[in-house]
Parts: structure tokens; C-alpha cells; sequence
């Protein structure tokens, strides 16, 4: 482990290696990622694999119109083509005039940022997956270009690259402390070991909070428990998009790439540490499940798991400058959706620190709007 | 097709994951068990990993030289056996 670095970023989950990722490729050479665990074992290794861009405000449409263009490519990119986002779409089944409305509106919206979504009909619903119950279904929101991805092919890939690229990943390694001298960012104070470092980058997640605190930074971030659940397989493509049904318990599931079904419903606990998987949770998804595709109360659950969300008021993540601290980074808090807007969020960072501005609309994640109280509109949240 | 007698050797029957794939990845320095386990899915098929798991943290032992009882074995998470999805909406009907 060096004890001097350009970068130092705590983190080693999508968001920390992305970043380190467009880091390296801007020719920053000195870049070391410090993971308590091993890469992936925070949340991302414990999500829902969706990626969409069906939101229903400009600046998270804009940057998962970014991150879709990203995730499209980064496979071929870093040269390990396995990982590849699959564009099987986002379908949210509606049930009631209001919620039309409003989806409507998001689309119209969606459309006018060039994201290709629209209102379908139950029947083009079913088309799409033959066995949805569309008893009481009376309209869809369907985008082709939505889609997943694989989280473990993302971080090999990426940890693959970044070695060979230079960065320095230490596993099992915690960062203790953030050292400040003079008001600015002096190093991390490790399990291992001091390290200095010119700039700090807090990738840390649900966990963000505790290094937070030690500076007196207050940013409201706090770790929620959701589940999330696999079925053995079944044929593949018989449920190729996201299926998502608010009605039901917030339910999304879809079908991974070796056929198991995948999802979880919106039942959340906290603020917690604890992560244990709970019996209610299996139930519910059960009997949502099993009412949004009937032929799935024949399927066999076989994983259930727990993991957190993140979350802030508004359900948007905090990603900027510490104002406090000169070389504080912070990108953290993503509510549920950090592993979609990894690539967005990494290449904003990486400008915002090497070039002091980026093009992505990052004010929209401000850290301080909280504390002057300006909430945004509550992004659309899964699970 | 390489004629590795490796590649036809399969450690995890659930997933299809060869003797081969996981001593490249130990190869590559991967020898965490969960590591492996994310990347492959060994011992996330329907057994869970009954038949598989022993078996990888032979290969890491034999490979790293660690003693088997020092390799972590993935925690079992629950449901412990497999359940039906109607086997659970069936408790919730009886409310
Ligand atoms: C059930 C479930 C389903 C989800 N589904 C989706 C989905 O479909 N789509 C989507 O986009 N998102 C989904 N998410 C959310 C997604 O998993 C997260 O937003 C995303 O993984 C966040 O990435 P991250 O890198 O910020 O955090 P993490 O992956 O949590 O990485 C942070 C890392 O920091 C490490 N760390 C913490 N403190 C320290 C320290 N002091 N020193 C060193 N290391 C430290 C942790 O060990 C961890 O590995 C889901 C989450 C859950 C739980
Ligand atoms: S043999 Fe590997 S999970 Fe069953």
C-alpha cells in the first residue's frame, strides 16, 4: 500500500471504481481505492441489476440517458465484452386513471429528452410478457432502450481494468478517519495505515455518514434495509423487461440471464444496520408476484437477501465539493438507484475534479439543498 | 474446444461452472470464496451450494496452501430450503 497518493477514494463498489475508472482514463495516475470488504459486498453486489431512464424530472432522465449511452459501450471499452447491458425495456403497469396521468406526463417529458418511451395498451403489455394478469392492467409505461445489467461482470470488469491501468485497490482495508489540516483534506488514516492524499473522494454509501460526522459535515444520508430475492431458473425470455407494478406492493421483477427471476417489492426497514432477510418480506413478494404473472406461484424462491438503500429526503443521491473542506468529494446516497447511474455520475465527478465543472447536471444532487431546504420532487424509487 | 481436461471436469452442477473457470480465477489472485462465488455463481444454483462449495474450498486450499478450515464459506441465507411462491400466498389466504 503506497502512503502517498494523488486520490485517495473510499469505496469499492460501482460508484467508487467507476469513478476511479474515468479518473485514470483523464490521465490521473496516483489513484488508490480503499474497501473494507471485498468490491461489490456494499450494495452493489446486492441489487436488482435495473437500469432505466423512466424518471419523472429532467436532471435524473439526463444523466440515465448519459449513463444508458455508457453502459451501452463500457464492455467493448475495457475490452471484457461478457459485460454488456441487455435493452430488454421497463414496463410499469398502471391501474388507475391517476396514475396514467401522471405517467403520461413523465413520458411526454422522457420524449422530450430523446428517450423513446410511450403509453402501450394491456394487450401490447401482454405481447411483451405473455403470462402478466391484465384483469385490471388499463395502460402501460414501456421504454425498449431501459434495461440491466450484470453487477458482478460490472466490478470484475472494471477491477480488471483499473489493475492494469495502475490503481491501486486495497481490499479488507478500512478507512478510519479523514485527515484535515488547515481546512483542507491531509489523508486517510486506514486499519493498515496513514495515507496522504491531495484529494478525497467519499464513495462509501450507506456508510457515507460515519466519515461524514467525524468532519462535522451533516448530510442527511441513512442506511435502510430492502430484500431482494432470486427464483430458480426458468425458460429464458419469458419475462425479458422489468416489470414493475406500484399497485402491488411496488413490485419490480424481471428474468436474469441464466433464467432466474429476479426482484423485490417496496417493504423497507430503518434506519438499520441490521440486514437480516425477513419472513414478511418472502411473503409479500410471493403474493405480489404472484398477482402481477399468476403462473409464478408454481416457481420456487431459492436466495433471498437483504442490503441497503441509502437513502436522503428526497431520494436523490448528495454527489459534490465539501464546501467545508477543500478536496472533500462526495457522491453518495443513491436511494436505491446508484448502480444505473454509476457511469453518469463517475464521468461528472471525474470532470467535476479535474476540470472543476462538468456538463451533466450535477447541481441537481447538491449536498446543501437540504440543509437550505430545497428538496427536489421524490425521484421514482423501486423497492 | 481446448483440450484441458479441466474444462470438463464440473464443480458446480447447478450452474455449470468448470474445475477450469475457477482455478483461472484463483490464478488471478481471486481467492476469496464469496469473490468466486459472485463472479461464477457457483452455489447459487437450486442446491445452494451443497455440492459445490466443499469442493471450491478444496480447490482454494490446494491451491493457496491455506488450511481448509481457515477458507470462509459462504453464510446460508434464507430461505434455507427452497420454497414454493404458492406455498407462502397459501399461509396468507388463511388469514
Ligand atoms: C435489494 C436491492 C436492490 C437494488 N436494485 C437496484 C437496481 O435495480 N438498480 C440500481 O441502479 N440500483 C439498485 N440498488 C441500489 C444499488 O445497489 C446502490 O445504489 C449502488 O450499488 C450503490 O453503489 P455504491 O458504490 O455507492 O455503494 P456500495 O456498493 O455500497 O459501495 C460502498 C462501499 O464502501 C465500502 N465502505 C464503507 N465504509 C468504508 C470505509 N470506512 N472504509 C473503506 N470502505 C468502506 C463498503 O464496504 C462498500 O463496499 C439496489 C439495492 C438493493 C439493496
Ligand atoms: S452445485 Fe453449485 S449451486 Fe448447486
Amino acid at each position: 500500500m503506497k502512503n502517498k497518493v494523488d486520490i485517495a477514494i473510499i469505496g469499492g463498489g460501482i460508484i467508487g471504481l467507476y469513478t476511479a475508472y474515468e479518473l485514470a482514463k483523464r490521465g490521473v495516475e496516483n489513484i488508490a481505492i480503499y474497501e473494507k470488504k471485498y468490491t461489490g459486498s456494499g450494495s452493489t453486489f446486492r441489487c436488482g441489476t435495473g437500469i432505466r431512464q423512466q424518471f419523472g424530472d429532467g436532471a435524473n432522465i439526463k444523466m440515465m440517458k448519459r449513463s444508458v449511452e455508457k453502459w451501452s459501450n463500457i464492455g467493448e471499452e475495457i475490452n471484457f465484452p461478457q459485460l454488456k447491458m441487455e435493452k430488454t425495456g421497463y414496463l410499469f403497469l398502471l391501474y388507475s386513471e391517476e396514475e396514467v396521468d401522471r405517467y403520461k406526463k413523465n413520458v411526454a417529458l422522457q420524449n422530450s429528452h430523446g428517450v423513446p418511451s410511450r403509453i402501450i395498451t394491456p394487450e401490447e403489455a401482454r405481447e411483451i410478457v405473455s403470462g402478466l394478469d391484465i384483469s385490471e392492467v388499463i395502460a402501460a409505461s414501456w421504454n425498449p432502450t431501459d434495461g440491466k445489467a450484470d453487477p458482478f461482470l460490472a466490478v470484475h470488469g472494471l477491477v480488471r481494468v483499473l489493475k492494469k491501468m495502475g490503481v491501486e485497490i486495497n481490499e479488507y482495508t478500512e478507512v478510519k478517519e479523514i485527515k484535515v489540516k488547515d481546512g483542507a483534506v491531509e489523508g486517510v488514516k486506514t486499519d493498515k495505515g496513514k495515507v496522504k492524499a491531495d484529494i478525497v473522494l467519499n464513495a462509501a454509501n450507506a456508510w457515507a455518514k460515519i466519515l461524514n460526522e467525524k468532519l462535522g459535515v451533516k448530510i442527511p444520508i441513512e442506511p435502510y434495509k430492502h430484500q431482494g430475492i432470486v427464483t430458480e431458473p426458468l425458460k429464458i425470455g419469458e419475462i425479458k423487461p422489468m416489470v414493475v407494478s406500484f399497485r402491488h406492493g411496488g413490485a419490480y421483477l424481471t428474468q436474469e440471464s441464466n433464467g432466474g427471476v429476479i426482484g423485490g417489492i417496496a417493504l423497507k426497514y430503518g434506519p438499520t444496520w441490521d440486514i437480516t432477510p425477513t419472513y414478511d418480506f418472502m411473503r409479500e413478494v410471493a403474493k405480489n408476484f404472484s398477482r402481477i404473472i399468476p403462473a409464478l406461484k408454481y416457481i420456487t424462491i431459492i436466495r433471498q437477501w437483504g442490503g441497503y438503500y441509502a437513502e436522503t429526503p428526497d431520494h436523490n443521491a448528495a454527489i459534490g465539493k465539501i464546501e467545508e473542506i477543500e478536496g472533500y468529494y462526495l457522491a453518495a446516497g443513491f436511494s436505491g438507484h446508484g448502480f444505473m447511474l454509476a457511469p453518469a455520475v463517475a464521468e461528472g465527478m471525474a470532470d467535476l475534479i479535474t476540470k472543476g465543472s462538468s456538463t451533466l447536471p450535477l447541481e441537481f444532487y447538491d449536498p446543501y439543498r437540504f440543509q437550505r431546504g430545497e428538496l427536489r420532487e421524490q425521484a421514482i424509487q423501486m423497492g | 474446444m481446448s483440450d484441458d481436461p479441466r474444462e470438463r471436469i464440473i464443480i458446480c452442477r447447478c450452474n455449470e461452472v468448470t474445475q477450469k473457470q475457477i482455478e483461472d480465477l484463483i490464478d488471478q489472485g481471486i481467492t476469496d470464496i464469496e469473490m468466486i462465488k459472485r463472479i461464477t455463481h457457483i452455489g447459487m444454483g437450486p442446491c445452494q451450494g451443497r455440492t459445490c462449495i466443499p469442493l471450491v474450498a478444496g480447490i482454494i486450499a490446494r491451491k493457496t496452501g491455506k488450511k481448509i478450515e481457515d477458507i470462509k464459506i459462504p453464510a446460508t441465507r434464507v430461505p434455507v430450503r427452497p420454497v414454493q411462491m404458492g406455498v407462502l400466498v397459501g399461509d396468507e389466504d388463511e388469514e
